[in-house]
């Protein structure tokens, strides 16, 4: 990768940071234009399985910024086969992919959390606080709704349905661990139930 | 309850983050609210609106500003250290071995069950703090209403997600405002503490 590379990958993650309005993947449309279609650093399969494996990995969503930067310097140094080279590269992309993108987010909202903590009797931030609280709840099922509905298709796939919602009567009702579901959900997927 | 240090921090959000399979979302909730009890669940969900609200990752933004609020940039470090550290170890790790295994149909099966378990432990964790709204200054009507227009928009009609913050999301505020003003006027109910919710940095 040239220093012009470099600079490019860089700057897209460092802009796209304050776009990111409600979680990082919303950006992903724009990174797709940007790495697959306009720089060819990335195939299409890479980019989806970026994003599935972040989901699947433990940790926030927003590893998938790491796991493009890695593909786009394994890709550079020419496949895994390249060995050290390859580590190296995807290494050092990886982390600078992440640390650009979070970067600008991160200052705006330590600044913004200190702001608002000084003016939490405000009027107008207590209207704020408590107007978001509804849309947050209901934005929060819809979002599962959508990842189930994204999984299943068009509505065929009963069994995804089913899974999803016996995991949320479980999870709402009782205090079984998350961890337990996960190897469930994972076991019965391996198996090819889902 | 607060974090005792600046290292509980950092392995309290560690260990969250490594149980967050599909997202740290739901994890969150049921560690900081349900079992550390760093927060009510009326506290979290106000957090969450602000960082949801706040450009980038939502859980990145509620660590930085937990962090910070209890140990200063020092807790707000810690915070975020320990939610990406270990996490992206094991992510690049998965990628340099994702790839001889990644077109097994099994591993693809695994990956979408963990993914149908992933909405479900979403879609509870919104139902968990409906309770939270009880205390709302709107009411439980109007909380009814925003919420399910709230999931009707993004659920059903696909509505971009920022088109809804900013015109539901702003209606909601404007008609908390106003009921907010109204509040300390009239006989406020005091069954709905609106006023003295806001405790701030009260143990």
């Amino acid at each position: 990768m040239s220093a012009a590379d470099w600079l490019g990958l860089i700057g897209h993650f460092l802009s796209l940071s304050l776009l990111a309005v409600g979680g990082a993947i919303t950006t992903a449309p724009e990174m797709h234009r940007y790495l697959v279609g306009e720089q060819h650093w990335l195939s299409d399969a890479q980019f989806s399985s970026s994003i599935a494996l972040a989901q699947a990995a433990p940790g926030p969503n927003v590893l998938f910024v790491a796991l493009m930067g890695w593909n786009i310097g394994v890709n550079a140094a020419g496949g895994m086969q390249a060995g050290a080279l390859a580590w190296a590269l995807g290494l050092g992309a990886g982390m600078a992919s992440m640390v650009s993108f979070l970067l600008p987010s991160v200052l705006l909202t330590f600044y913004a959390g200190r702001w608002g903590q000084r003016n939490r009797e405000h009027i107008g931030l207590r209207a704020f606080k408590a107007g978001m609280a509804p849309v947050v709840v209901g934005l929060l099922a819809a979002t599962g709704w959508v990842l189930a509905s994204s999984l299943a298709g068009m509505l065929t796939n009963w069994h995804v349905w089913l899974l999803s919602s016996v995991v949320a009567l479980l999870v709402w009702r009782t205090r079984i661990h998350m961890l337990w579901l996960l190897a469930v959900g994972g076991a019965l997927g391996w198996s090819g139930w889902i | 309850m607060r974090p005792q240090s600046i290292s509980d921090l950092f392995w309290s959000f560690s260990l969250l983050a490594l149980q967050g399979f599909g997202g740290v979302l739901a994890v969150v909730q049921r560690e900081l609210v349900e079992r550390k009890q760093w927060l009510t669940r009326e506290e979290f969900l106000e957090e969450w609106a602000v960082a949801q609200i706040l450009p980038g990752p939502n859980v990145v933004n509620l660590g930085l500003m937990l962090g910070d609020r209890c140990f200063g940039t020092a807790g707000a470090l810690a915070a975020l250290a320990g939610l990406l550290a270990f996490p992206t170890l094991i992510v690049l790790l998965l990628a340099a071995l994702f790839t001889g295994v990644a077109d097994m149909p099994q591993v693809q099966g695994a990956l979408r069950g963990m993914a149908a378990v992933a909405a479900g432990l979403i879609t509870a964790t919104g139902l968990k703090l409906v309770p939270a709204l009880k205390k709302s200054p709107m009411g439980a009507g109007a909380c009814a209403l925003f919420g399910a227009t709230a999931f009707a928009a993004i659920a059903l009609l696909r509505v971009p997600l920022l088109s809804m913050l900013l015109l539901l999301g702003g209606s909601a505020c404007a008609w908390a405002f106003l009921c907010l003003r109204r509040l300390p006027a009239t006989h406020a109910d005091p069954t709905q503490p609106a006023t003295s919710r806001h405790k701030g940095d009260a143990p």
